[in-house]
């Protein structure tokens, strides 16, 4: 069941990139695109006893992030924008076809492995994994220095951001 | 149990699609969107492993990179704001100045 479940989720998620990665009408219709990928992402998630983290992609990917993109694009009011023009194609189809190449290997190693080749795998999970209490417990214990380090992060980006996009006193 | 290499295929998928939308759109917003798909399938790849091995230190990593996620974007529209208005355009051939 679970299986399927997230058979299910995978396939949304990869309809909705490629939705947003191959459609050049509009960027509101990427961005949208995006968060069907998100929340599906989300659920693929919860289905691996994520619970807290899963919650989070909703909420802040699917939320915030996509939302500030929408934001954006309606700001600027774009234009439709196409591929690339043939003078510049050749390039990128050769960079196409590498990742193409690439990402066929890599999905041919990943399920061609046996189960076994991974070691480590454990059965049966520890009461309460991936709620809140017990990532919290080791976000706020063992990794308290990278925890403080990325509101430090996220105050620089907050600034810059400000700065960056704030328009200049007289030269519009 | 969901296989651990069928979490990993759904990542690699992810990631290489979103390493295509960088390659070859050409506009700024949905190549940060394509940013954004990778570093989802990064995460993805962190949940399955730490499910695979019982430890919750991967979805510590995930909050890390959601962090890093958000600032990148915050940064990311700061600076197209900052290009369409010299430029009035978000397509990065137009762009170009410091290309060789």
């Amino acid at each position: 069941m679970s299986l399927w479940l997230f058979y299910a989720f995978g396939a949304v998620a990869v309809i909705g990139a490629l939705g947003m990665v191959l459609n050049v009408r509009n960027a509101v219709a990427s961005a949208l695109c995006l968060v069907a990928t998100m929340v599906a992402l989300g659920g693929v998630h919860v289905l691996l006893e994520a619970y807290f983290v899963g919650a989070l992609q909703v909420l802040v990917y699917a939320g915030a992030i996509v939302v500030l993109f929408v934001f954006v694009v309606m700001l600027l009011n774009l234009r439709r924008d196409g591929f690339p023009p043939a003078r510049a194609r050749l390039g990128r189809v050769t960079a196409a076809a590498v990742v193409g190449a690439a990402l066929a290997g890599l999905v041919g190693l990943a399920l061609t492995l046996p189960e076994t080749a991974v070691p480590g795998a454990t059965a049966a999970l520890p009461e309460g994994f991936g709620g809140y209490r017990r990532v919290g417990a080791a976000l706020f214990t063992d990794y308290l220095l990278a925890f403080e380090a990325t509101s430090l992060l996220l105050l620089s980006a907050m600034v810059g951001a400000v700065v960056l996009a704030k328009r200049r006193g007289g030269d519009a | 149990m969901i296989p651990i290499a069928h979490v990993i295929a759904l990542s690699a998928v992810l990631f290489a699609i979103g390493a295509l939308g960088v390659l070859v759109r050409r506009n700024l917003v949905v190549m940060l969107m394509s940013i954004e798909l990778m570093l989802n399938a990064a995460n993805l790849a962190f949940i399955g492993f730490a499910r695979h091995h019982g430890d919750e230190t991967g979805h510590v990593f995930v909050l890390m990179v959601i962090v890093v996620a958000a600032a990148e974007v915050a940064v990311g529209l700061g600076i197209l704001i900052a290009l369409f208005r010299n430029r009035a355009s978000v397509d990065v051939e137009d762009a170009s100045l410091l290309k060789w």
